[in-house]
């Protein structure tokens, strides 16, 4: 992966701007010895490694300013961490770069029933959300995989979705207010407790934009209700476009689950072989679940089931206990440990519109067989966001190289039927040089434009999402520019 | 001019030298001043999927044509835009594109999101007559910046809508609402949240202190309505209710969403977003002479004298007022939009200036006085 030349004025001027850091921030906060840098060299997408020049630790808005201010000054790159779970290298260091880990921000600073929300301190991890208020019976919907590590403002930053985000949505519709610091330290409210703020929808923009427009520190969340109860039904069916149309079938319906999970044969064989979860052997798997009271969940499970008989399933199984749904979600759940345990792999996450899923399928199998790299496919079916999992050998030589070309296959794939490069991992410097496939130049520079504006020198998460190329030749102008 | 094709859109805009009035069916009261760029000859739903959710309209699309095609598949907009033809007198076809610039959305807001929460994807013509897409027709989508969320609620001031892709829910079996008589606005609304920090899933929570009366709307299958129904009622018990069923349940709904009672009253009109637990304090000073609450308190509907200046009245709060009907000099004097923050306000300015760098989209009606 390219990565930008560091910059040899910044490098040099390391010991000031360490000394600078050290001016504003508690001696630990401030992380300079390259033994202890390498700890910040990745994020959970391993393969690309650099470690920053210097990381440091804020506690509070006021350091974050303080930090970027110096930064700002000094021209030195920053990339803002929150668990370092990304999937798409969106925290990767460059070797002239600090790292702003909000590792250390994780308070909540407001619980609000009555207008149902909650404002942390965006290093909170996910789940530890839900976990402040869950005893009072509410959570925080957004449910990414890694939500027991990420932090929230990797979350904002990414748009992260979930498992269940058919029913509740992403974090952009889940997100009603933001404190957040610009490049040159200025701190910015914005939204709050009331609904759609006024003016340009500045959070909608903000959300998902990768760390590059501010950094985020406080965040104001819904807080939901927690349902009655949920149970899962589990269905197998021997042909992938037979479980596509009854997935089809179920939304035309009326019913809206609030989850519909799909696993193809390859991944339910890994899974019975790590997990046995009592997966039937298919073509194709559908976990199915519904929310509500005992006599909810029963009516609509009844209508699932009635479609789904309707497509001939060898298996129906629902789920009569919590003992039972916590089986049927086991499978699930450990699908990517599962495949895991036979070699490494590159996890995709593009989005395709749910009626192409059989074709798609087809063609990832075609193109398996023409790569000669074992795939097998966890997918939200309900909104059409696919996980294939590529299992390559980071240890042949070659084989990255050869896994990253097919991936980047399935990803064109993808928008070439009417989807996206990424449903919820986001781009960071993994699918940054695909861009030029979803977006025609001109679609790049409306981006970059905002980029312009929230960050004129373009200091803030370098090298991601944008294709080198164009965002290379944009900063050399911005700086010289400055 | 009369526009029927995209490209017409870009060569008027990359010839324009003089502001430009863009609009849609011009029913919302918030044409700008400058030559009229309606794309209401735009229109038609290029595909539409039930099965996915999702539809794909160009931005003149009547909205009427819209929602005839959503409930033969028994389907709707979920985020419930409101019509304002009743409330400013006027006159025209609401547009698709119109409701997502103008990011319309009424009562079930609270619940399902706004209008910009069903936006996936959009194609727009910028300040220079360039056409830039962004998002998609599929309902996860974070490859690059999410400028469908800047262009929903952007009146028209940072592009011209030409196509959008909206995802869309299917329409309930049935519905129906608890009617909570008897109670103040600070009782009410205590209630409404209550009702709203319950799992019954309540898609509506209205006050109107003229009736007297509070709403609660609950939606889904017969069964889990009258089920949730009877829970509710016992949540909220010891007070004076009763229940409208279906159509009459639909009905009070319009009316709550289009402010029926505004409608052939004079006065001006403001509609105050903020928390719902603020809303009674809020309404008790702002020297309204009517007032309702939405949102569960959240959203408040004011009609006040000619002229009067609520944001004055109200001063400093967490929340923002929007003045919806007035006379232009009013207008223009007071400012259709809370003026926003100077960082934030600087951002937005940064932005315009990007994407319509001749300054000739809507001048004034989105920036502060």
């Amino acid at each position: 992966m390219e990565m930008p030349v560091p910059d040899a004025s910044v490098l040099a001027r390391k010991a000031r701007i360490v000394a600078r850091l050290r001016d504003v921030l508690p001696s630990d906060a401030v992380i300079d010895d390259p033994r202890e840098t390498r700890a910040y060299e990745c994020d959970a997408l391993t393969a690309y490694r650099c470690p920053p020049m210097v990381a440091v630790l804020p506690s509070t808005t006021a350091e974050v300013a303080a930090i970027l201010r110096i930064c700002h000054a000094e021209g030195v790159p920053v990339v803002p961490r929150g668990s370092g779970t990304s999937l798409a290298g969106g925290a990767l260091p460059t070797a002239d770069c600090v790292i702003l880990g909000v590792a250390r921000m994780n308070e909540v600073i407001e619980t609000d029933y009555v207008n149902r929300l909650i404002r942390v301190q965006t290093g909170r991890t996910n789940l530890s959300v839900t976990g402040a208020v869950e005893a009072d019976g509410f959570f925080y919907a957004p449910d990414p995989s890694s939500q027991l590590a990420c932090a929230i403002a990797g979350n904002i930053a990414m748009n992260s979705g979930g498992a269940h985000c058919l029913k509740y949505g992403v974090t952009t519709n889940n997100l009603l207010g933001v404190t957040m610091v610009m490049m040159d330290g200025e701190i910015v409210e914005i939204g709050g407790g009331h609904l759609d703020a006024g003016g340009l929808d500045l959070l909608g923009l903000i959300c998902g934009s990768e760390g590059q427009l501010g950094v985020v520190t406080e965040a104001t969340l819904r807080i939901l209700p927690k349902p009655e109860g949920a149970r899962p039904v589990l269905m197998g069916f021997d042909d992938n476009e037979v479980a596509g149309a009854c997935v089809s079938d179920i939304i035309k319906a009326g019913v809206l689950p609030v989850a519909i999970e799909f696993m193809d044969r390859p991944c339910i064989e890994a899974t019975e072989a790590f997990a046995k979860a009592g997966y039937p052997m298919c073509e194709a798997l559908l976990i199915v679940e519904v929310e509500g009271s005992v006599a909810e969940i029963d009516h609509q499970l009844s209508l699932i089931k009635e479609i789904a008989q309707r497509h001939n399933p060898i298996e129906l199984r629902e789920s009569k206990s919590a003992e039972e749904s916590a089986k049927i979600w086991l499978g699930r759940k450990s699908a990517f440990g599962a495949m895991g345990q036979i070699n490494d792999y590159m996890c995709l996450d593009g989005t395709i519109p749910v009626s192409s899923l059989p074709m798609v399928l087809r063609r990832i199998k075609e193109m398996s067989a023409e790569y000669g790299l074992k795939v097998g496919n966890v997918f939200h079916a309900g909104d059409g966001n696919m996980h294939p999992l590529i299992l390559f050998d980071a240890n042949k030589p070659g084989d990255l190289e050869l896994c990253e070309a097919f991936g980047a296959e399935i990803l064109k794939l993808c928008v070439e039927v009417g989807g996206c490069l990424t449903g919820e991992h986001g781009v960071g410097i993994e699918k940054r040089d695909l861009m030029h496939v979803q977006y025609a130049p001109e679609d790049l520079e409306a981006q970059m434009a905002v980029k312009d504006v929230f960050d004129p020198a373009w200091l803030l998460n370098p090298a991601k999402v944008f294709p080198l190329d164009a965002s290379e030749r944009r900063r050399a102008v911005m700086l010289a520019a400055e | 001019m009369k526009i029927s094709s995209e490209t017409e859109v870009c060569e008027a805009i990359a010839g324009a030298k003089a502001p430009l009035s863009v609009c849609g069916g011009g029913t919302r009261g918030l044409a700008g001043a400058g030559k009229v760029l309606s794309v209401a000859g735009l229109t038609g739903i290029t595909l539409y999927e039930p099965g996915a959710l999702t539809m794909v309209a160009q931005g003149g699309t009547p909205v009427a044509a819209i929602e005839q095609a959503l409930a033969r598949e028994n389907q709707r907009l979920a985020f419930e835009p409101m019509d304002h033809r009743g409330l400013l007198a006027t006159k025209g076809e609401p547009t698709i594109g119109g409701i997502f610039a103008a990011n319309v959305g009424g009562p079930r807001r609270l619940a399902v999101g706004a209008a910009r929460d069903f936006l996936l994807g959009v194609r727009f013509v910028d300040g220079q007559g360039a056409v830039i897409k962004n998002g998609g027709r599929v309902m996860k989508n974070v490859t690059g910046y999410d400028l469908v969320k800047l262009m929903a609620g952007s009146f028209g001031t940072l592009g011209v809508l030409t196509e959008v892709s909206l995802k869309v829910l299917p329409r309930p079996e049935t519905e129906a609402t608890l009617v909570l008589s008897g109670l103040d606005d600070m009782r009410a609304v205590a209630a409404l949240c209550r009702a709203m920090g319950s799992p019954f899933e309540v898609t509506g929570a209205a006050h109107d202190p003229a009736a007297g009366e509070s709403y609660l709307r609950l939606e889904g299958f017969e069964a889990s309505v009258s089920y949730r129904m009877g829970r509710l009622k016992d949540l909220l018990g010891g007070t004076d209710v009763h229940v409208l069923q279906s159509d009459a349940s639909a009905r009070k709904w319009v009316a709550l969403r289009d402010a029926e009672a505004f409608h052939g009253v004079s006065g001006d009109v403001w509609r105050v977003s903020c928390k719902p637990s603020a809303g009674p304090e809020l309404a008790a000073r702002s020297g309204a002479e009517a007032h309702y609450f939405d949102w569960s308190g959240g959203l408040i509907w004011l009609r006040v004298p000619p002229g009067h200046d609520l944001r004055g009245r109200l001063g400093v709060f967490g929340g923002h007022a929007t003045l919806v009907r007035a006379d232009e000099a009013t207008k223009a004097r007071l400012g259709r939009f809370q003026p926003e923050l100077p960082g934030v306000a600087r951002l937005s300015a940064g932005l315009r200036a990007r994407f319509d760098p001749k300054g000739i989209f809507n001048p004034g009606v989105m920036e502060a006085v």
